[in-house]
């Protein structure tokens, strides 16, 4: 993986030293509330009911070891010894104190982590697919092209005051795991005919308020014009989005306003003015560098794999279950890549303990080649393990609780921190992923309804990517109370689709019955098992579904 | 009936206005405010530890007295006051105060 260089530990360093001042100047009283609040943003460091809340970047999801090591000890020494990962393959501790936060950012860059970025009207972490680099189905790594990016956003003084936060998501694959679509900039990692790698370029997607799936405005850009293109791309969203109305503010409001095509010829227009500078161009030279940093392990064959995970399946059922559902396929046939699902029954998704953290990074330095990835979908993912090792991982993630066979399935579902620890929220989220989890534990049953995601939102701000959710669930506050619209069939990968609302809202103890009902009404229509979910809601359309939930009331609508 | 919440700006404890102008962690021992004119001295009293450095966001929240126990309308003041709903061993009703969470 990437490693700081002289440069990028000077500038960390540098960046605690700065905020230590700050938050010691704001404690004595030096400097105001008001004066301070946007630097603590800076910094990743929000308030929200309980206690501040520190939000640490993971550049696309990637994580060595003795990062996690250091994760754990935070948890453990200053907050209350676990943490969250969210949806922006970011963590979250929910308890530090501002007094220590200058302290857990010394301890964050001496193992080559930092806040910047995670908050403000800037471009935020850069999301990649968990799978890259591994996956059988990648054309290319989308990481190194991440970390470019990354490098050239980093306190970019043209776009570190812009109308609203910029979010970028990068994938490699056709099979979309980034979910590029519901991003400010989406950029799909291919090669064209010649053979020459570059970027389909999708621009203006995200949820919220005002959900809208980004539109693809060049089929392809060669690699080496990556920084000048979106760089063409911010300048125009910088000069025209709107300023006045915070809700309207996000790029895809310009390009729904501007229209897809227009705005495409604004950005062609200033690309081409880029261009002729030449000074945004990629060398070759620097791409490939970069590239070196994320160089697949040297892996060793490991033919014997499959002769022991056979015999291993036989004789645990567990082992039979997990890697059922656990796996994906390796671009090595000798490893996989493996899902370490943080969606144990009834636990809070994408919660972590310091021990189990300690025990994952110990799993992945002895078992992973050290490396540990962040799924948007609020899991973890050994990206490289041999098939051999496969039983020795499993049995100790069942000794920390991590091994869940549920990925992809009704269980495994994403929610967002909700009413239980945000400011913003109006409705708790949590609870309700894990009373979902808890009514559909039966792994048979499972097994049974198939591929399904559910995404749980606790306000509009959609942090729990709900309009994308096979089933999405958003929390609203009704009359003091929590209520739960429904949403279905949307979609994130590279068939991206918003949900439609179904129907009036549930209170908190109807809400689980309402999903079962819409769960019960898919496997009594579907055409047989192979057809999913999503497959079958896009056959039927809503009708079933709603006669199923409202009943006479539906039709009398 | 009012009390006046806020987070303490050292580690963002979630605290509210108690007798004597004191801060406290336990909303059982909240000043609770019947008219205008409390919430007005609440309003002051937040704005000095505002400009003191002690408190930030301080904002009067609405609740009302069961049973001699105050309990605030909103779900979301009410798990301030408790914690987060989902990990009864932390926060506030760890220390087993005397909050009720309904
Ligand atoms: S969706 Fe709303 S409630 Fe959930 S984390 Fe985001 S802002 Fe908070």
């Amino acid at each position: 993986m990437y490693r700081y260089d002289e440069f990028d530990h000077a500038f960390v360093k540098a960046r605690v030293a700065q905020f230590r001042d700050q938050v010691e100047r704001r404690l004595s009283g030096e400097i105001t509330e008001a004066q301070f609040k946007p630097l603590r943003l800076m910094n990743g460091v929000y308030l929200q009911l309980h206690s501040y809340m520190l939000r640490i970047a993971i550049p696309y999801g990637t994580l060595a070891p003795r990062q996690m090591r250091m994760l754990a000890h935070i948890a453990r020494t200053y907050d209350k010894g676990y943490g969250h990962f969210t949806t922006r393959q970011n963590l979250q501790f929910h308890w530090p104190a501002l007094k220590d936060v200058p302290e857990i950012l010394e301890h964050l860059a001496s193992v080559e982590m930092h806040c910047i970025q995670t908050s403000g009207n800037c471009v935020r972490n850069i999301t990649a697919d968990h799978l890259a680099g591994a996956a059988a189905d990648e054309v290319a790594d989308p990481r190194p092209y991440a970390e470019i990016l990354r490098q050239w956003s980093s306190l970019h003084p043209e776009f570190s005051f812009l109308p609203r936060k910029f979010k970028i998501a990068v994938t490699g694959a056709e099979r979309d795991r980034a979910a590029i679509q519901i991003y400010d900039i989406g950029l799909h990692l291919k090669k064209d005919a010649a053979g020459r790698l570059g970027f389909a370029v999708y621009v203006g997607g995200g949820l919220g308020r005002t959900p809208i799936l980004a539109k693809k405005i060049r089929d392809f850009l060669p690699e080496e014009d990556l920084l000048a293109y979106v760089t063409a791309i911010l300048r125009v969203y910088n000069l025209y989005g709107r300023r006045d109305n915070k809700w309207k503010a996000r790029i895809k409001i310009l390009v729904h306003e501007t229209g897809a095509e227009e705005l495409r010829s604004q950005v062609e227009h200033e690309f081409a003015g880029i261009k002729k500078g030449g000074e945004l161009k990629l060398p070759e030279a620097d791409i490939r560098a970069i590239q070196a940093y994320f160089a697949p392990p040297a892996l060793e064959p490991r033919p014997e794999g499959d002769a022991a995970v056979a015999k291993a399946a036989a004789e645990d059922p567990g082992f039979a279950a997990w890697i059922s559902r656990n796996l994906h396929t390796h671009k090595n046939p000798d490893y996989a890549c493996v899902t370490i699902s943080l969606k144990g029954i009834g636990e809070v998704p994408g919660d972590i303990s310091a021990d189990q953290m300690e025990a994952v990074a110990d799993i992945a330095e002895r078992f992973a080649f050290s490396e540990i990835r962040v799924s948007h979908e609020q899991n973890l993912v050994l990206p490289h393990v041999a098939r051999a090792d496969l039983k020795q991982v499993y049995d100790r993630l069942v000794k920390i609780g991590l091994a869940t066979a549920n990925a992809g399935l009704v269980t495994d579902i994403i929610a967002c921190p909700g009413l239980d620890y945000c400011a913003l929220a109006n409705a708790r989220s949590i609870p309700v992923a894990q009373q979902i989890a808890t009514r559909f534990a039966d792994p048979v049953r499972q097994e049974e309804i198939g591929e399904l995601k559910i995404k749980i939102s606790g306000c509009i701000n959609a942090c729990g990517h709900h309009h994308v959710g096979h089933i999405g669930i958003l929390g609203v506050e009704k009359k003091g109370s929590e209520l739960y619209q429904v949403t279905l069939g949307g979609s994130g990968d590279e068939n991206a689709a918003l949900g439609e609302i179904i129907g009036r809202g549930f209170g908190p103890d109807e809400i689980v019955d309402a999903v079962e009902t819409i769960i019960e009404t898919y496997l009594s229509h579907r055409l047989d098992k192979s057809e999913t979910f999503l497959a079958a809601y896009r056959r039927l359309g809503p009708a079933p579904f709603k006669e199923a939930l409202y009943g006479s009331e539906a039709k009398a609508a | 009936m009012k009390i006046l919440a806020a987070n303490r700006l050292t580690d963002g404890v979630a605290v509210w206005l108690g007798e004597d102008d004191v801060w406290v962690e336990d909303i059982s021992q909240a000043r609770v405010v019947r008219d205008k004119e409390g919430e007005e001295s609440l309003l002051r009293t937040g704005e000095v530890a505002f400009q003191r450095n002690e408190v930030v966001d301080a904002e009067l929240v609405d609740v009302e007295v069961v049973d001699g126990a105050i309990r605030p309308l909103r779900l979301r003041e009410r798990i301030r006051a408790a914690g987060p709903t989902i990990h009864p061993e932390i926060g506030k009703q760890a220390l087993k105060r005397a909050v009720t969470l309904v």
